[in-house]
């Protein structure tokens, strides 16, 4: 079951980029190879540094994106105008440039088919990632956990890994989405901020039980768990990973 | 709703650098109101440093404080720590 | 293992200093970093009031009115985050705690900062008197936001910028030096940029 596990002291260790494909317009995910990467569970982050030549340095948490396997460790960050790191990141970074990385963080935030369902998954623009990595867990492992995926995104081109859901929903997997900007004709979706009336409908309901993790911005994050609770689903039950006020 | 907080999750990394277990699935028990929980749902501040701080009631458990190629902990306003071996 | 270098990476932080502004160890930005140890504060200010009290002839008290009636003057400051980020040339408006201090009897060396959500912070006395310490509620042309510390706020910008307590209730003058909130836990006492006292022992 996914809880503590002796892990020897975290450091930073040397983390050089395999390949840098673009999701959306602005969303890039970068996969890392890092040598000795213990593995890492779904929902965990990793912190990254940044090191300029004057000695500077910059530090961020990103979520894993990628199911757990080998050495390669995926990282989806959204370009923020003004930032300091996501501009590098999605921007600069190279096939083999190197950073460096701490982690795997979290034994909170994480989910393996062995801890079963069923699952509410709501996450609001690039909160999506920790939520993928346990979709593509839940995928390779072939388990039939009643797991509902509900992302908020601001339009259909904004959709991060849109099309890999496309493909991985059905049977048990449900994937829900609701655009808060701006909406294709005919779309016949959720077109608002997830609200309780949307959580009620998505599901599972609180008698089921679910397992809910949410993540994205605060704000998001804030409004979905106050919603959750007021459906009657328990606190305890809701596991949260808040990205700050930008959601970086 | 305070738009900075993050959750406990996010210290995880400064934890896992001189704890060598897991530390967001461990437990504390909050020193003012006696609410326990994982440090993963705990409420987390940056300032000068990282401040974590129970949901329930806001009381300071935890400072952590890095730099100098120090670091600092003050747990006096936990009052007890569990940690699953 | 020293750190690697990210090739490209040069971050956010630029601005070209003038020499002699910038001290040791620290980078310019044009943003302004909100950094907080606690949930932002809300009183209402029929609730804010600000006091003077400790080892003091006379304990004083304003409320927001009171606060506000008193001379106000525009201060243009550099200040430093021990966090390493430095903004030149802010601007604020606020009271000079030489005003709040003035006439008063103390034999105090010492002034704890107190503010709401518990946090404190210590100086010498003699390091907010003579010109060195506001208690300001104005930034950059409005009133000073909640993120930023308002109502009100310390500066005492020559200091380390933790030394300039958010969202400030009072002064509590004391005989004894009584390390505050950020002090009993790594970060140095007294806290001077120019002689880069960031933490313990430096």
């Amino acid at each position: 079951m996914a809880g503590t596990t002796v892990l020897g002291r975290l450091t930073w260790q040397a983390a050089t980029v395999a390949g840098v494909a673009a999701e959306t317009p602005r969303v890039t995910t970068i996969a890392f190879d890092v040598p000795g990467w213990p593995g890492h569970q779904a929902g965990q982050h990793v912190d990254v540094r940044l090191t300029a030549a004057d000695g500077y340095q910059a530090e961020r948490s990103y979520s894993i994106a990628s199911a757990p396997g080998g050495t390669r460790v995926e990282l989806t960050v959204v370009h923020i105008d003004d930032g300091e790191v996501s501009p590098y990141l999605t921007g600069e970074l190279r096939r083999g440039d190197q950073i460096e990385l701490r982690g795997p963080v979290g034994g909170y935030f994480v989910w393996a088919p062995g801890d079963g369902g069923p699952l509410l998954l709501a996450a609001g623009g690039s909160g999506v990632a920790p939520l993928m990595a346990m979709v593509r867990l839940r995928a390779a492992a072939g388990s039939a956990v009643d797991t509902r995926l509900l992302v908020s995104s601001r339009s259909w081109e904004e959709i991060i890994y849109r099309e890999e859901l496309e493909r991985l929903a059905g049977g048990r997997l449900t994937v829900v989405h609701t655009l808060t900007a701006s909406a294709p004709p005919g779309w016949a979706g959720y077109a608002r901020r997830v609200d309780a009336g949307m959580l009620a409908q998505v599901g599972p309901g609180p008698a089921e039980r679910p397992r809910v993790y949410v993540c994205g911005p605060t704000p998001f994050v804030e409004a979905v768990a106050e919603a959750l609770v007021g459906l009657g689903h328990q606190p305890q039950a809701i596991k949260t990973e808040r990205f700050g006020p930008t959601g970086s | 709703m305070d738009e900075l907080m993050l959750d406990g999750n996010a210290a995880g990394g400064v934890l896992g650098e001189v704890f060598a277990v897991e530390m967001t699935t461990a437990t504390m028990m909050c020193g003012g109101c006696g609410a326990a929980g994982p440090v993963g749902a705990m409420h987390l501040f940056r300032g000068a440093g990282i401040v974590l701080r129970c949901p329930q009631c806001d009381n300071a458990l935890v400072k952590i404080t890095e730099g100098g190629g120090r670091m600092w902990f003050d747990f006096g306003g936990m009052q007890t720590l569990e940690i699953p071996m | 293992m020293p750190p690697i270098i990210s090739r490209g990476f040069g971050g956010r932080r630029r601005g070209d200093a003038p020499p002699g502004r910038v001290p040791p160890g620290q980078y310019v930005t044009r943003d302004f970093p909100v950094l907080s140890a606690g949930p932002t504060p809300r009183t209402p200010l029929e609730r804010w009031d600000f006091s003077v009290t400790g080892e003091v002839d006379e304990p004083r008290r304003w409320t927001w009115e009171e606060f506000r009636a008193l001379p106000a003057e525009e201060v243009t400051a550099d200040i430093h985050c021990v966090t390493k980020w430095t903004k030149l040339d802010t601007v604020w408006r606020g009271v000079s705690v030489d005003t709040l201090l003035e006439g008063i009897g103390t034999a105090a060396g010492y002034v704890i900062q107190f503010s709401d959500g518990g946090y404190t912070t210590n100086l010498p006395l003699a390091d907010v008197r003579g010109g060195k310490a506001w208690v300001v509620f104005g930034y950059g042309g409005g009133p000073l936001e909640p993120q930023h510390g308002g109502p009100a706020r310390m500066l005492v910008p020559h200091l380390y910028f933790w030394k300039s307590a958010k969202w400030v209730r009072g002064l509590r003058l004391q005989a004894a030096d009584e390390p505050g909130f950020w002090e009993v836990n790594g970060y140095h006492n007294y806290g001077d940029p120019w002689r880069e006292q960031r933490y313990w022992g430096d």
